[in-house]
């Protein structure tokens, strides 16, 4: 008897264990955070501490960044355009859009980014909150001021060249989270759940979003307001962009020699709190797609057209 | 002898002194991470130890938690090496009170330094520390010197040359010389930092082209330090069981040189790439030596026990019940052969697919699993020693029975569960992997708590006994050697001891 028991305890364990069936893209609750997902914010040239070494760096011009993530709804609006002026092409399920390639060393583990067709974002896959079906993109309801996600460094360096932005780089993102002291995090040097989403927040996201399964929370979601229960904390930088860490990770512009990777800033909803601090990083090959991956833009401080 | 005498006199006492204090410190810093983080545990600790925690002095802290924790276990290991290896009296004194002052020293200053505000002075004593264990390991290597003649192989089933030269203290030897280099290793480079050499973790550098030569000389430190730590508690397992014969010669052969190549392997990374070629071929040495010291300890245990219930002839079945019987003795071997599937597996899986596989996953799933595999090294190391001491301390009946098996599967359940979280992309999509993530983690977290509530267990039991007057302790400090059949020239390691009998001692 004991042994029929123990072996039924084994199988049912390994039945939980392998269940794989990929959460599918559920509506929640939508919610406005009262932030504009199409504003920009000046960064003013000058010093700032670079890494966890603080160490005196300097940008000495000064540039524009989004005050959030690009958001679903954002990015939609960039498919729709660019697929109708021919940039980039839908192909099984996928977008893709053309890159001029990179120089390649030939380094250890280093593999070659030819110019060519690559992947910019799946399209109808588990975690997408971006369809499409009928010629029509569509987000999943409640998702529209949501970080878009599952793009990869080509879709994000699409989007930025289609409206003459570029991606941020390390520098340029750091000194943007940071500004002029050595703070831990972009609002200061702690962090709880009112103030970011990271791993620590599901317990206090789930009766706001509605929603079993926490990832991503609307652009600008942590300004202070109370949602429900919930009463967040302003978590802007100090040039006031929001979410500078949490949500999702933010690709880097960076191309750095005799590697192939792309690199990634911010940590995500999935991460613990050291992932979050300014000098956190993460990489993939620039064709890397994720539910907790998104991006943001800058550009030249003088350069108002676009958007 | 009393109570202090016992636990800084004598060999079982200091391994539990020493047990205690990586118990408390894995206790008190375990609770920082992980689901205690998660349940406030790690908030209240901090408030109410006055811990200073800030976010960018995170990798340092780090650093000195595994450079305290890991010499204390170092420490465990060479009062295991003093006592089972012959070696003068006064030897074997020295090089105890050494490495006893020195990892107490270490911790004591380590985690001061890193946990409770930068105290410079503390770092000083943390490093005083440090010295004193490299120096006590100097000692330690004068006093295994192998071409010692006083040492010659009498009894023929131990390897040995023509000249009668013990290999197994060669093998121990090695060990220590190459401990010594390896240490010197990440000394040098220590010795630079805030002079052109930050803090780091290896982890978080593995995706950079341009490694300095310093963090290449750290990658190299701590990966041939964990592994000598493991080829050490190996070459003590094999005392304890008496390893011998056909197996403990070829096993004998394989190990020197292997030791050997890893270290070097472990070191010239700094100036090649073929370093891993080295440490590859230096592993397959070592891990056959392993392999020959499950064999033949698996045979002796079937043997011993048929032996015991006067069976001359056994089938399978009981050949495999009396391979079982004692999960003492044969927890340390199963771990070792475990150990294949969590972390050489790992490693060698690792380094065949990374580009295929592990370089394509982001960054942080690629140090997920090489965190995942070296912690779980490091836990094997520390359940084998774990199961020792249970022998040590006489633990008998259905108690070693219970003890044994519940060390052995709650810690496999845990570290298979942390293989797999670690290499949860290879079996399910990200979008789909919560439960997954869910279940092992939850596996994770019963299997450890399983052996820390043994280790409670076991330590409460040690610490009730020494309000005996006549407890085990006592019999320990009139035994306190580890009852171990020596390989050559035998020479009782405290003849010269003879114990006071004032008041209640005997």
């Amino acid at each position: 008897m004991k042994k029929n028991i123990l072996a039924l305890s084994l199988v049912l364990g390994m039945a939980v264990a392998c269940n794989t069936t990929p959460v599918i893209n559920r509506e929640i609750t939508p919610i406005n955070t009262d932030i504009d997902a199409d504003a920009w914010t000046r960064v003013t040239a000058g010093n700032f501490y670079y890494g966890l070494h603080n160490k005196d760096s300097v940008i000495d011009y000064n540039y524009e960044m989004m005050v959030t993530h690009v958001t679903n709804r954002q990015y939609v609006k960039f498919l729709k355009e660019a697929l109708d002026s021919g940039k980039i092409e839908i192909k099984s399920d996928s977008v893709y859009g053309w890159f001029p390639g990179e120089p390649f060393n030939g380094f250890r583990h280093e593999e070659k980014i030819t110019a060519g067709l690559y992947l910019c974002m799946p399209l109808n896959v588990p975690g997408n909150h971006i369809s499409y079906h009928n010629n029509e993109f569509s987000i999943v309801p409640g998702f529209e001021n949501h970080p878009v996600v599952m793009i990869s460094w080509f879709g994000a360096w699409w989007y930025a060249r289609f409206y003459g932005y570029r991606l941020p780089t390390e520098a340029e993102w750091t000194k943007a989270a940071r500004g002029s002291d050595q703070r831990a995090y972009p609002w200061g040097n702690e962090i709880d759940e009112q103030t970011v989403n990271y791993i620590h927040s599901t317990k206090s996201l789930k009766p706001v979003l509605g929603t079993k399964v926490v990832r991503t929370t609307p652009a600008g979601f942590y300004n202070g307001k109370k949602y429900k229960e919930l009463q967040t904390i302003d978590n802007s930088s100090p040039y006031g962009i929001y979410d500078m860490a949490g949500n999702v990770w933010q690709w880097m512009a960076d191309d750095y020699p005799r590697v192939h990777y792309k690199f990634m800033r911010g940590g995500s909803f999935s991460n613990y709190a050291h992932f979050l601090t300014i000098w956190s990083r993460n990489s993939a090959g620039p064709d890397y797609c994720s539910f907790n991956l998104g991006f943001r833009c800058v550009r030249d401080a003088k350069t108002t057209t676009g958007d | 002898m009393n109570r202090a005498g016992y636990f800084f006199n004598s060999t079982k006492g200091l391994i539990l002194v020493a047990i205690v204090m990586v118990s408390v410190a894995t206790a008190i810093f375990g609770m920082l991470s992980g689901p205690m983080a998660e349940w406030g545990v790690k908030d209240l600790v901090v408030r109410y130890l006055h811990m200073d925690l800030k976010p960018a002095e995170r990798a340092g802290r780090i650093i000195m938690l595994y450079h305290t924790i890991a010499m204390a276990v170092i420490a465990i290991e060479v009062y295991m090496i003093t006592s089972a290896v012959p070696m003068k009296n006064y030897q074997q004194t020295n090089i105890n009170t050494v490495v006893t002052i020195g990892y107490l020293t270490t911790m004591f200053f380590g985690l001061g330094f890193a946990y409770w505000g930068q105290n410079w002075a503390f770092h000083g004593l943390f490093l005083v520390g440090l010295s004193l264990m490299f120096f006590a390991g100097l000692m330690l290597a004068v006093a295994l010197n192998p071409w010692n003649k006083d040492y010659r192989i009498t009894d023929k089933a131990y390897a040995h040359t023509k000249k009668g030269m013990d290999l197994e203290r060669m093998a121990f030897f090695v060990m220590a010389v190459m401990t010594l280099i390896s240490a010197a290793f990440g000394a040098v480079t220590g010795s630079f930092w805030g002079n052109g050499h930050e803090t780091f973790l290896g982890e978080d550098i593995i995706r950079e082209a341009d490694k300095t030569a310093l963090q290449k000389a750290i990658i190299g430190h701590l990966h041939i330090m964990l592994t000598l730590i493991a080829v050490a508690i190996t070459l003590v397992v094999g005392r304890w069981l008496d390893f011998k014969g056909i197996f403990h010669k070829m096993a004998m052969w394989l190990m020197i040189p292997g030791t050997i190549i890893i270290a070097g392997g472990a070191w010239s990374v700094v100036w090649t790439h073929s370093a891993h070629t080295f440490i590859y071929v230096g592993s397959v040495f070592v891990m056959l030596a392993a392999l020959f010291l499950v064999i033949f300890g698996w045979k002796k245990l079937i043997n011993d026990r048929l032996k015991e219930q006067n069976l001359k002839r056994a089938g399978f079945i009981k050949k495999i019940a009396a391979l079982v019987h004692d999960p003492i003795k044969f927890g340390p071997l199963w771990q070792m052969v475990f150990m294949n599937f969590t972390v050489s597996g790992v490693g060698i899986f690792m380094a065949v697919k990374l580009d295929e596989i592990f370089r394509v996953w982001p960054l942080r799933e690629e140090r997920i699993t090489l965190t995942g595999h070296w912690h779980i090294l490091s836990a094997i190391v520390a359940t084998i020693i774990i199961m020792y001491y249970a022998d040590i301390s006489g633990l008998k009946g259905k108690a070693r029975k219970w003890f044994g098996w519940l060390l052995i599967i709650g810690s496999d359940v845990a570290f298979a569960s942390v293989t797999i979280f670690s290499m949860k992309r290879l079996m399910v999509v990200e979008t789909a992997q919560q439960q997954l993530m869910d279940t092992t983690m939850i596996l994770a977290d019963l299997g450890l708590g399983i052996v820390l509530v043994l280790m409670f267990v076991l330590l409460l039991w040690r610490l009730f006994d020494l309000f005996k007057d006549n407890g085990l302790w006592r019999k320990e400090t009139i035994n306190q050697e580890l009852e171990v059949n020596k390989t050559a020239g035998y020479i009782p390691a405290f003849s010269k001891k003879s114990y006071s009998t004032k008041g209640n001692e005997k």
